[in-house]
């Protein structure tokens, strides 16, 4: 439909309809080529997140300090990937491949969330991982469990359902070294000053510099603004580390009584805009691991499909 | 079945599953026989839909369908229990920051 025709869509009013009575639209209706490529793609980059984002924890799991902590940490990163499966699973009810949203990973088509762009130096850095980066998360994923397209919201629920632990297993082991000798207190006020920033990118760009941010609102794929939910995390977030006597690296950060919320400073975007295009300190090594593992877990899938032809030969005999 | 005769004993199963609203998950809702999974749709419809029950219908045939088994169930989903770390709860915080 050309933007000149005054004549009215019935498919487009159908779906407009649904949008506006808080109805999901499900995998077989109709629905306007640009939704249906957007929230393929927001489905695919949420996908490559999770499964991406195994690789920081990974990296933790053969020197974890005990060894509850790393059997913790080995059912988180096994959550992670199951996540990243709900995710694909959503992605494939509108047709898109595993192997396609593989290959467009591996190409540098398709995005995952740059905040898994920076290393794991200290056993702090897991915490923080689970305390702050799964705190963001959630509190984005809260809010897509009420997105327009059905498969991706039920994904969400259930993700939402298990992330809780992922936050309070990060923030209980923040909270021991918090509470430990000088040594372990430095370590994650360390890790925190590290964190805390590119944490805060993990919700966008601003409001007014959000390219996607304006259509998604107008869909509900979207149901907060990047602004209102960077905000709300803050808000929740600025608390929880003076009750273990962390200091946020901010030093414009202050209660705003008037507005109800924490003031802060200026996020350094250059750095989130390098750091997205390819540029920050792990980029190459997260996607080149992918690869590899993809190509060294090969033999395994040709082994599963060679013995499967041979159980069906061997049935038809 | 008799490869002989046109006649069968039994007709197919199918398993009937309903998306009962928007945003939903089917679930299932019970079974019926039928020739094709057209006309399981159609029966599917007739039965369990007269009360506009849901929005969508899925049907499955039951052959198709692989269960896991009550009596393996220990062994087979023995890997859960023992691991509560799993659970949110398993993480005691301090009442003040017990809210995550």
């Amino acid at each position: 439909m050309t933007e000149n025709t005054t004549q009215i869509d019935p498919q487009l009013t159908t779906f407009e309809d649904k949008i506006a009575n808080e109805q999901r639209i499900e995998p077989r209706d109709w629905m306007p080529d640009a939704f249906r490529k957007t929230v393929l793609r927001q489905m695919s980059q949420h996908a490559h997140s999770e499964v991406i984002g195994m690789q920081p924890e990974g990296n933790w799991i053969t020197r974890a300090p005990t060894l509850h902590r790393k059997v913790i940490l080995l059912a988180k990163i096994q959550d992670e990937g199951g996540h990243g499966l709900y995710l694909y699973s959503a992605a494939e009810t509108l047709g898109a491949t595993r192997e396609e949203m593989v290959q467009a990973l591996h190409d540098g088509k398709a995005k995952y969330a740059s905040i898994f762009n920076y290393p794991s130096l200290t056993w702090a850095d897991i915490g923080m991982i689970g305390w702050l980066v799964d705190g963001a998360a959630i509190v984005n994923q809260v809010s897509l469990q009420r997105t327009s397209y059905g498969p991706y919201s039920r994904a969400m629920i259930r993700i939402c359902k298990e992330e809780s632990f992922h936050q309070r297993q990060g923030y209980e082991a923040t909270m021991v070294l918090a509470r430990g000798s000088n040594e372990q207190k430095a370590m994650a006020q360390d890790a925190l000053n590290r964190w805390w920033w590119p944490v805060l990118t993990m919700f966008g760009p601003h409001d007014t510099d959000s390219a996607h941010t304006g259509q998604s609102m107008k869909w509900k794929l979207k149901r907060e603004s990047n602004d209102v939910l960077r905000q709300r995390f803050i808000d929740q977030t600025v608390p929880q580390a003076e009750f273990i006597g962390l200091e946020i690296p901010d030093p414009d950060l202050k209660w705003n009584e008037e507005r109800g919320a924490y003031d802060f400073g200026a996020i350094d975007w250059d750095e989130f805009m390098q750091v997205i295009s390819g540029n920050g300190p792990c980029n190459r090594q997260r996607l080149a691991h992918h690869v590899r593992a993809q190509d060294e877990g090969q033999w395994v899938r040709d082994a599963m499909h060679a013995y499967e032809l041979k159980r069906q030969a061997r049935e038809v005999a | 079945m008799n490869q002989q005769t046109p006649k069968r004993q039994t007709i197919p199963l199918f398993e009937v599953f309903i998306r009962s609203k928007r945003g939903l998950d089917h679930r299932h809702v019970g079974s019926l026989h039928s020739e094709d999974s057209e006309q399981a749709l159609e029966y599917a419809r007739d039965v369990y839909l007269r009360r506009s029950e849901g929005v969508s219908i899925w049907v499955v045939r039951s052959s198709d369908i692989t269960a896991s088994q009550e009596k393996d169930v220990e062994s087979f989903l023995d890997p859960m229990d023992d691991k509560p770390y799993r659970h949110a709860t398993h993480y005691k915080l301090p009442k003040e920051v017990d809210n995550m």
